[in-house]
């Protein structure tokens, strides 16, 4: 099963190799894993998608507790919660059929054109990380030159928040 | 007053309470080893190889209970530190690694014996520190000391550059710190604890299993108060032997692939399963879905990352063996606290006549030494006093057998990593731990050349440790295996061209001597025993072939033990 961990770590320099590292040494995989500083400069939170049985995930928040550099951390997927994810897609747009189909795809999935060249449009997608597959998907034959997604970031629903 | 980086590096050391500290210089630590000579209440210990300074650390650490504190340079001096880390990451060892690094402005640059020793050896400790601010180092060195001894205890890493060592600050050794991030469980819950008796009560055929975790939170009395309260037989792992007297008649032996019939068949068959910082190794389980088919587990052990890692558990208890025996104790000590006596003198009849087989009968009848007999022979001439160390193979094993331990930290191996070369290094920590004490390197011919180069630190510091070679001219293991499972091709385990070892040791300043009559090992072994400044290194000739029983061979379950 699909499950997001998020994770409040010291914001200190090899914060996050310690994480990765976790991961390829006992061989968990990680689908996605984002990171940024929190409004507390002292701590980033990171995001991560893993798949795993009950038993395999339940091993990962275990060590990743024991990483002396994480302070805190909840998976996501247990209760109610948010997800999002952000794409950029430059997409090749040979002519006026396909401008109009790419627009209105885009509009359908509520993604906004913020870059346009002879022959490309660039869209910015947010939502959950099965829209976005689900836009990739629906392009069907038209090209997709160049894509790039920020990973899942996720927070769980109502007064329920992950601080200190 | 403000004091440079290695005066302040020295004092933190003196204000934690070391007392030695095992190191190689080289130039990165120049600083700290100039800092070392201006003092003498920290005694430093010069190794031949950084690789033994851990391991003589580690053994140090595993003796005392204090962590190992050791110092080596940047780069290969770090590197080679590596293996001992990793050793004792594995175990659970405390100890504080000091690695110099190249200048900070350097760091990245590719300099001179320059490695990014925190990448290095960040899978192999429980935490590491790289000091860029001359401001953070004692509280840096506190911190160190501080997670490595606590929680389930570890190697910690700290990477000292060369100018940080240089820089001055005025010095203050915080008494106490703390991390946010960072607060090990002691206490068991006090409802698992209670279900956990609670089974124990409704046991029928009760089975302990214990392991290093009890050796190492110091809670030997405890365990062996409960065993004896509750009178349930009980098995140790490799890591765990000493916590409760060996030669103790509730005591079954060592479990897992090279444990006795009575402790395996006594897992396979219980109803209920008392694992205490244990961790469930795939050495002691043998086939996970074989393992323990009948029985409900209790598992207590202060990480929690351990507990249903290999084997589901029914009660799970995170804390301190010590403490959560402590609460264990009170409660089987109450009136209304009873166990299915019928029913576990019943069991003990079975157990009993497991243990008829005499899984470790030998036969010595021969001219030639077996090398089980080496052992006991050690144990009877040192009356099961001696802290006895080992390297890796089937003199480990043979060791582990056959030498009745009977109090926790006086058997001192590798368990988790296997490291070949450990045992010589790590008697010396041993014996550096105390002075008086007799320490014996049980060995092979094979182990004992990973770190023979420290036969020379030996002398130096005039330790005299036994050294027990169990020479059979083969890497035996590896041997072993091949015999078995690979139709006798013996791949690269015979060794041609050994050294004389006799003239080794003797080149070292040494005593050297050969032993290969049975009729003769008692009486060398009395002669080495009077010798006090120096090693003896005792080279048995033994049996080329014996293997180690009974065994588990991979991939079976632990009532599929071959005997002979």
């Amino acid at each position: 099963m699909r499950h997001i961990i998020s994770i409040l770590i010291e914001n200190e320099a090899g914060a996050l190799s310690r994480v990765a590292g976790l991961f390829s040494a006992r061989g968990y995989n990680i689908e996605s894993l984002t990171v940024a500083p929190t409004n507390d400069a002292s701590l980033s939170r990171m995001t991560l998608v893993t798949r795993g049985t009950d038993e395999i995930v339940e091993q990962i928040t275990k060590q990743l507790n024991k990483l002396i550099d994480i302070v805190k951390l909840q998976d996501m997927t247990v209760g109610s919660h948010l997800e999002r994810e952000m794409m950029l897609v430059k997409i090749r747009v040979a002519d006026h059929h396909e401008r109009e189909e790419v627009k209105r795809f885009a509009d359908i999935f509520r993604g906004r054109i913020i870059d346009v060249s002879e022959q490309t449009y660039t869209i910015e997608l947010t939502g959950s990380s099965s829209k976005l597959d689900a836009f990739i998907e629906n392009l069907g034959k038209i090209k997709v030159m160049e894509l790039v997604r920020s990973g899942v970031l996720g927070m769980t629903r109502g007064e329920t928040i992950l601080s200190l | 007053m403000e004091l440079t980086g290695a005066e302040i590096f020295v004092r933190c050391l003196i204000d934690e309470g070391v007392d030695s500290l095992f190191g190689y210089p080289g130039g990165a630590v120049l600083h700290i080893y100039d800092a070392l000579y201006r003092q003498d209440k920290l005694k430093h210990f010069l190794v031949r190889h950084e690789q033994a300074a851990t391991h003589a650390a580690d053994g140090y650490a595993r003796a005392t209970g204090k962590p190992g504190v050791v110092l080596v340079t940047s780069g290969p001096g770090a590197t080679n530190a590596v293996t001992g880390i990793a050793t004792a990451h594995l175990d659970s060892i405390p100890m504080v690694v000091f690695t110099g690094q190249v200048p900070t402005s350097l760091i990245g640059n590719d300099a001179f014996q320059e490695v990014d020793s925190i990448g290095i050896t960040r899978p192999c400790v429980k935490h590491n520190f790289l000091v860029k601010d001359i401001k953070d180092l004692a509280k840096t060195i506190k911190l160190a000391f501080y997670v490595a001894t606590t929680g389930r205890p570890g190697p910690v890493v700290v990477d000292l550059p060369k100018d940080v060592t240089a820089q001055r600050a005025n010095y203050y050794y915080p008494t106490k710190v703390s991390l946010r991030s960072y607060n090990p469980v002691v206490k068991g819950h006090i409802g698992q604890i209670k279900r956990a008796v609670q089974m124990m009560s409704e046991a029928r055929r009760p089975m302990l299993y214990t392991g290093g975790g009890a050796v190492l939170d110091n809670a030997s009395e405890e365990l062996t108060e409960l065993t004896r309260l509750l009178g349930f037989p009980i098995t140790q792992t490799l890591m765990g032997l000493g916590a409760y007297p060996s030669p103790d008649p509730l005591f079954l032996g060592m479990l897992g692939m090279h444990g006795t019939y009575e402790a395996n068949l006594g897992m396979h068959n219980c109803d209920v399963l008392i694992a205490i910082g244990a961790r469930f190794d795939d050495r002691v389980t043998g086939n996970i879905e074989k393992f323990c088919p009948n029985a409900r587990i209790i598992h207590l052990d202060i990480d929690p990352s351990s507990i249903s890692k290999n084997v589901k558990v029914d009660v799970p208890i995170v804390g301190s063996v010590k403490s959560v025996l402590t609460e264990m104790l009170k409660l089987v000590k109450k009136s209304s606290f009873s166990t299915d006596k019928q029913a576990v003198a019943e069991w003990w009849t079975q157990i009993e006549e497991w243990r008829s087989m005499d899984c470790l009968k030998y036969d010595q009848t021969g001219d030639i030494i077996k090398p089980q007999m080496v052992v006991e022979k050690l144990y009877e001439v040192t009356e099961g006093e001696a802290f006895v160390t080992s390297d890796v193979g089937q003199h480990q094993m043979w060791a582990a057998q056959y030498y009745k331990f009977n109090k926790p930290r006086r058997w001192i191996n590798s368990g988790g990593l296997g490291t070949m070369g450990f045992g010589l290094p790590a008697a010396m920590g041993v014996q550096i731990a105390y002075p008086d004490a007799t320490v014996a390197c049980i060995t092979g011919e094979g182990s004992i050349q990973m770190n023979i180069q420290e036969l020379s630190t030996l002398k130096q510091y005039g330790l005299p440790i036994k050294v027990i070679t169990l020479n059979n001219g083969y890497l035996g293991m590896v041997r072993q295996w091949q015999e078995f499972f690979y139709d006798k091709r013996y791949a690269m385990s015979y060794m041609e061209s050994l050294p004389d070892f006799v003239k080794l040791a003797e080149s070292y300043g040494h005593v050297g001597m050969l032993i290969d009559k049975p009729g003769d090992i008692e009486a060398a072994m009395r002669e080495a025993m009077k010798i006090r400044d120096r090693v003896v290194f005792m080279d048995f000739l033994t049996d080329r072939e014996e293997n180690v029983y009974p065994m588990i061979p991979a991939g079976a379950g632990q009532n599929e033990m071959i005997l002979v």
